[in-house]
């Protein structure tokens, strides 16, 4: 299967994103590849607001049985939430159960105005009601594979991959 | 089957009963985890819902604020219900009523156990008889071990320091009676930092605890030279009536933190007190309220690094 090319995909991201900003809006990537989608578009788009990243193991609906992931980093919104525009990013949209995390996590810093949600890669296969806004492709893959984001340390350039699924996490 | 009670059968940690056992990378993760708690007391909303619906049993068999409480706290912090019990025990209550006790608070559907105990090995106990979804947490037993103390001490040097293996660390004080102590050589040693000293009188250095990788010295001048940290212990009021020590006077005179004893560490070294101080007696005023200070932010930290003992124990199930 060809995976599209995630730079090309940043740049329709990006795209799609343009006409709606606002003077306050904020990008807000979540861990890990999220982030360095939310890094990069915050460079295409010229954003001077700060750029948000959440962690969302304190919040995840699998925690009973999965226990907390190691690796945890800390949360960094580094703006008021209270009456913000945010845009959040996520590498690859699947499930919606990551997005649910994040933004209850955001929630917990205040109540923002809206929330915009960006995938570089939307996957479908939902099971929760959430919609992307800004969608940089939309990918069919088999359940037991895993779409993954990798970036060059070297060139910050990103790349998708597409891997068996492990068991567990 | 791992021969560590604390592990689960594929080694992540199930109850926290001392670091004793426990390799780097379980200290390390609990580390990393408290960091990102840190962050979230920083928040307008300081709680995080990981542990809603779960119960968890304070059970002080020795008085204690201020542990007691942090771990209060903590377990609030996770969206715990929390119950605390405060249980006066007498010279002749012994394992069976401990047992009981314990089993009477799982039949209320008691999620973890956080177990302060003048015992030794009391927390051990109620680990190996409890069933295979409750946690226990070691918040102090006797002269054994308190392994979220050296925890919360680990994240503390680790904030301040960078790291631990350049690290000079000394332990000073009554080493003979603490369980604190024990289980800070325990996390230094297999977090890496290469040289740990421990400084105090001949009657209060347990015989042969070089073997845990330790340097003795029963002298402040040179035990303090070069350090990066040093770790204060609390002395314990009852030890001046024994033949242990002379008079508090005497022991401040030798081994009491002043400023002038100080100035033999590092320019940069930190001051660390699990408390409470005895304020002229182990430490001198001036350098427990010093620029060199970092025992309240020691407290402070202790809320996060409980915080991720628990959320960690919690998800490992048996």
């Amino acid at each position: 299967m060809q995976l599209p090319d995630a730079e090309q995909l940043l740049e329709r991201l990006a795209a799609a994103i343009r006409p709606d900003l606002q003077p306050d809006t904020c990008l807000v990537g979540i861990h890990t590849g999220g982030v360095w989608v939310a890094r990069r578009l915050h460079a295409l788009l010229g954003l001077s607001t700060p750029l948000g990243s959440v962690h969302v193991a304190f919040y995840r609906d699998d925690y009973k049985t999965k226990g907390l992931a190691a690796g945890v980093r800390p949360s960094e919104l580094s703006f008021d939430v209270e009456d913000s525009h945010i845009v959040l990013v996520d590498d690859v949209l699947y499930t919606g159960r990551t997005i649910r995390a994040a933004m209850n996590e955001i929630f917990d810093y205040g109540r923002p105005t809206s929330i915009r949600l960006a995938a570089l890669v939307d996957r479908g296969e939902r099971q929760l009601p959430i919609c992307p806004q800004y969608v940089g492709a939309m990918l069919t893959v088999a359940r037991d594979q895993v779409v993954q984001l990798r970036r060059d340390e070297a060139t910050g350039r990103l790349r998708l991959e597409l891997l068996a699924r492990e068991g567990g996490r | 089957m791992t021969g560590n009670p604390q592990l689960t059968a594929d080694g992540r940690l199930r109850h926290l009963l001392s670091i004793e056992g426990l390799p780097a990378e379980i200290l390390v993760q609990i580390l990393d985890t408290a960091r990102s708690f840190v962050s979230v007391t920083e928040r307008e909303v300081k709680k995080v819902p990981l542990l809603r619906g779960r119960s968890i049993f304070n059970l002080f068999f020795e008085p204690s604020t201020r542990t007691r409480t942090t771990f209060e706290i903590a377990a609030k912090r996770l969206s715990a219900d929390v119950i605390n019990l405060n249980i006066a025990t007498s010279s002749q209550t012994k394992g069976e009523t401990l047992l009981d006790t314990v089993a009477n608070l799982t039949a209320m559907n008691a999620d973890m156990f956080v177990v302060r105990h003048a015992e030794s090995g009391a927390p051990h106990l109620i680990a190996r008889h409890v069933g295979p979804h409750i946690h226990v947490v070691n918040a102090g037993d006797g002269r054994h071990a308190h392994p979220t103390q050296a925890l919360l001490d680990m994240y503390t040097i680790r904030h301040y320091k960078g790291g631990f293996d350049q690290l000079r660390v000394a332990i000073v004080g009554d080493v003979l009676h603490s369980r604190v102590a024990r289980s800070e050589i325990h996390a230094l040693t297999t977090l890496g930092v290469p040289e740990v000293r421990v400084i105090g009188p001949r009657t209060l250095i347990p015989a042969q605890v070089e073997r845990l990788g330790v340097r003795v010295y029963h002298d402040m001048a040179q035990g303090l030279r070069d350090v990066d940290v040093v770790m204060m212990l609390r002395l314990q009021n009852e030890r001046m009536d024994g033949a242990l020590l002379p008079s508090a006077q005497e022991y401040f005179n030798h081994y009491g933190l002043t400023a002038a004893k100080l100035a033999l560490a590092r320019p940069d070294a930190i001051v660390m007190h699990p408390g409470p101080m005895n304020r002229g007696i182990e430490i001198e005023s001036s350098v427990a309220d010093g620029a060199q200070s970092v025992i309240l932010p020691q407290v402070t930290f202790g809320i996060a690094v409980r915080m991720a003992v628990m959320s960690i124990l919690a998800g490992n199930q048996g």
